[in-house]
């Protein structure tokens, strides 16, 4: 299944001769290439241009201790070949700063400022230069990221304002909601600049869960930081348990058995069949379609306790181990798992049935909140979302991980629509979708063991991990460092990259239409905050 | 229409009767940890495993026992498996929830689990008896991964636990509620909005800590970005552990906060 990587390390090097050292990593799908700090939105600009690469994440890391400098590393992967560009630059500490390739891929501009705020290095030409992870409460010149700083520091409270961008004007009034909401979700700050009910300009803060996450996984040794990686969100316990696996696999170059990988697909699924089901049935609460909402709950709940069957945790935690699994999934278990998927299938399609045929309902979420083609691409939306709004991307059949590539699947994708109703039918082809990968999975699946051990762990050995979690694709970037340790673990969850499209959503709308828009988006704070 | 009705009439009553009929976890469930002091070789392993520092030795009269304490375990179940000597057992029992934070401990051969009805002696005290017959409640999400608040969500929104039926109700905002029912280690960006709201709270005012996080930290602990548990920044009255705690383990921390549980 390895890909050719010669053609695209000649094109590279071609292209930009003297200025670029390019190589090929040790993982048989990446392509490291050097540049410096003078070349890089040309390499930058090159890669996602020629090649139609959008960027996957930018991971910077404080090699102060091995090299003297910081080194940002910018991900692009290839749209419809497994393989990832991951061009690198060198900054020191004499000269804190970095080109921002903001301005010519847009969807850089989180990630630059939240480098400038864990590492204190300055995006130099970035529009916005206002904090985004730590909200100016800290004193000024910590950078939390940076090695010399260390994990339980207990710093004072700086009183801070945040600013906020608004609209002026005669009529135009603001609603500031957040981050103590009315309903029961996560913490965020969004200030709505509306004239009556039309919404004109939504400002959003977010980061109020900011847990200190990435900066913790490097103070524990690999087998605890397991757990940490399970809580870096609730509902995506399985995927991010999986990525932070496969990172650990890859750079300990260990294979798990095939019994385990299919066994991990069938958890992923699962995960995905109680989100994706919850969340149609959420929309259903936002749009105050009760009797449906109740439904889509209690079909979630049927398989939140299944899941408990499983591995003893209602969320899939502690299912997925560093070598395969930890519980087997033997013949009694298999017949229970099917009858109940079974069941709910039924219901799952009566219940879309009543949906989609209540006018009403389809009245609140057609044309609701339209993501176009353009915003997503540029901003670099993945999931759902972008697979509603017309872009065909999906982890596990670009970048094929678990037992992915032994099944077959589609990737439902609707073109010029980009409306919560796409989002909500993207979610309810996916249902069905991951019911049959289940299936699949069983009749595939050999018999064998489930887990192998690690042997060593080698220090200082990086690589790239992925999998196409229920909010979408999930990149991890790991380097180990001796004694057990990560050196860093940077984890991109696709709600990062999917939250700074919503304002672009929300004007025009109402705004009573602003929390159903954002349940079809279905973001998560936890792991974007982290 | 008449789908509509039909759909709900065929689904009937989800129900469940927790607690009036026992409800028991899977068996693979991972709550109540057991010590069994007996077996105990005192290797230490079990100290070393644990990602969220559970264990604890403690001298008592030239001994050493070991400890746990509930408010900082995720039921991750390595010390049990770490354990060569079968000394640690994760029973599936997930009534854990305690009105103050020694009954979370286990304290292996010096005594049992503290008893409820020692427990709620700090309760009595306070008003609590006011609230016996309906709690409305504000859900503040203080930093958590989001686990604990979508164990809420199902206990609200899903037909099957119907939290309403205990006569408890999620309000829109503190100054409507009684009780503050609160998620995540808090987080330094929340602590001001916690702060806050619990003085937008009426009082007599109840805290509910609910999750590893809100107990103690949980795996967020001792991090710039966190405290270790809420009760650095508001009093709590009552400690639900768990990484999530499961629906029911909540119905059991209400119920023993409103003193409806007879033990
Ligand atoms: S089950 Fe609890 S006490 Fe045991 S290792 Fe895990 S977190 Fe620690
Ligand atoms: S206690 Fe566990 S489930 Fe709850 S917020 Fe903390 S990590 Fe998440």
């Amino acid at each position: 299944m390895s890909i050719n990587r010669q053609p695209y390390l000649d094109n590279i090097m071609n292209r930009f001769k003297g200025n670029v050292v390019v190589a090929k990593g040790s993982l048989e799908n990446e392509i490291y290439i050097s540049t410096n700090k003078e070349n890089l939105d040309d390499v930058c600009t090159y890669i996602h241009k020629t090649f139609q690469s959008p960027l996957s994440s930018i991971i910077c890391n404080d090699e102060r201790s091995l090299n003297k400098n910081f080194t940002i590393y910018y991900v692009f992967s290839l749209p419809d070949k497994d393989l990832f560009f991951i061009v690198f630059i060198p900054v020191s500490e004499q000269q804190p700063d970095f080109p921002s390739i903001t301005p010519h891929i847009p969807a850089a501009h989180w990630y630059e400022r939240e480098i400038k705020d864990m590492f204190g290095l300055e995006p130099v030409g970035h529009p916005d230069p206002h904090t985004l992870v730590l909200h100016g409460n800290m004193p000024a010149n910590t950078y939390p990221l940076r090695k010399d700083f260390a994990t339980n520091t207990r710093l004072p409270h700086i009183e801070s304002k945040l600013p906020f961008a608004r609209v002026d004007g005669e009529g135009v009034f603001e609603i500031p909601v957040g981050p103590i909401h009315a309903g029961i979700i996560e913490p965020g700050h969004f200030r709505f600049s509306a004239v009556g009910d039309t919404i004109l300009y939504l400002d959003a803060k977010l980061f109020f869960t900011h847990k200190g996450t990435e900066k913790l996984f490097e103070a524990m040794p690999y087998t605890k930081a397991l757990f940490l990686a399970e809580r870096i969100c609730g509902v995506c316990a399985a995927s991010h348990a999986t990525g932070y696996c496969q990172a650990i696999e890859k750079v300990a170059g260990i294979e798990i058995p095939p019994r385990a990988k299919f066994i991990r697909t069938i958890i992923l699924e699962l995960e995905r069949l109680y989100n994706h089901i919850g969340d149609v049935g959420n929309v259903c609460i936002g749009a105050s379609f009760l009797m449906c909402g109740s439904h889509g709950f209690r079909m979630r709940e049927h398989i939140q306790q299944l899941n408990e069957t499983i591995c003893g945790n209602r969320y899939l935690r502690g299912m997925i181990t560093i070598g395969g699994v930890r519980f087997d999934i033997h013949d009694d278990l298999k017949k229970h798992i099917l009858d109940l998927l079974d069941r709910v299938k039924t219901d799952f399609k009566e219940l879309v049935e009543i949906m989609f045929t209540s006018s009403s309902f389809l009245d609140r979420i057609e044309t609701t909140g339209r993501l176009s083609l353009e915003h997503a691409k540029g901003l670099g939306v993945v999931g759902v979302p972008a697979r509603a709004s017309g872009i065909c991307r999906d982890t596990r059949r670009n970048h094929p991980y678990a037992a992915y590539s032994e099944i077959d699947f589609d990737i439902p994708v609707y073109h010029d629509e980009g409306d919560v109703y796409a989002r909500v039918k993207v979610r309810v082809d996916e249902v069905y979708q991951s019911m049959s990968i289940i299936e699949q999975c069983f009749n595939k699946m050999p018999e064998g063991s489930i887990k192998t051990s690690l042997k060593e762990f080698p220090p200082y050995k990086q690589a790239l991990s992925y999998v196409e979690s229920p909010r979408g694709e999930d990149i991890y970037w790991i380097m180990t460092a001796p004694n057990n340790m990560l050196y860093r673990y940077k984890v991109r969850s696709p709600s990062f990259c999917n939250w700074p499209s919503i304002p672009y959503t929300i004007p025009g709308n109402i705004v009573p239409d602003f929390p159903l828009i954002n349940k079809s988006f279905e973001l998560c704070y936890s792991c974007t905050d982290l | 229409m008449f789908t509509k009705f039909q759909k709900s009439l065929q689904t009937g009553v989800v129900t469940s009767h927790y607690p009036k009929e026992k409800d028991y976890a899977p068996f693979r469930f991972r709550g109540r940890i057991e010590i069994d002091n007996e077996r105990c070789k005192q290797c230490n392993v079990c100290v070393e495993v644990c990602p969220t520092n559970a264990y604890t030795w403690i001298e008592d009269k030239d001994k050493r026992y070991l400890q746990l304490d509930h408010a900082k375990c995720v039921f991750c179940g390595m010390c049990e498996e770490a354990c060569s000597y079968r000394a640690i057992r994760i029973t599936n029992d997930f009534e854990l929830a305690a009105t103050h934070k020694d009954g979370l401990l286990v304290k292996a051969g010096l005594d049992k689990t503290a008893s409820v009805e020692e427990l709620g002696m700090k309760l009595k005290e306070k008003i609590f008896s006011v609230f016996r017959r309906s709690l409305h409640v504000r859900e503040v999400d203080a930093g958590s991964c989001n686990g604990c608040e979508w164990e809420v969500v199902a206990l609200y929104n899903s037909p099957i636990h119907d939290l309403q039926r205990f006569g408890i109700d999620m309000v829109a905002s503190p100054r409507h509620a009684d009780c503050l029912l609160v998620t995540g280690p808090p987080t330094r960006n929340l602590e001001t909005a916690l702060i806050k709201t619990y003085h937008s709270t009426p009082e007599p005012r109840m805290v509910v800590a609910l999750g590893a996080c809100a107990c103690s930290g949980g795996i967020f602990q001792d991090c710039y970005a966190t405290k270790n548990g809420i009760d650095n920044v508001v009093p709590v009255d009552v400690y639900i552990p768990g990484c999530p705690p499961r629906p029911q383990a909540i119905i059991y921390g209400f119920l023993l906060a409103l003193e409806r549980i007879d033990k």
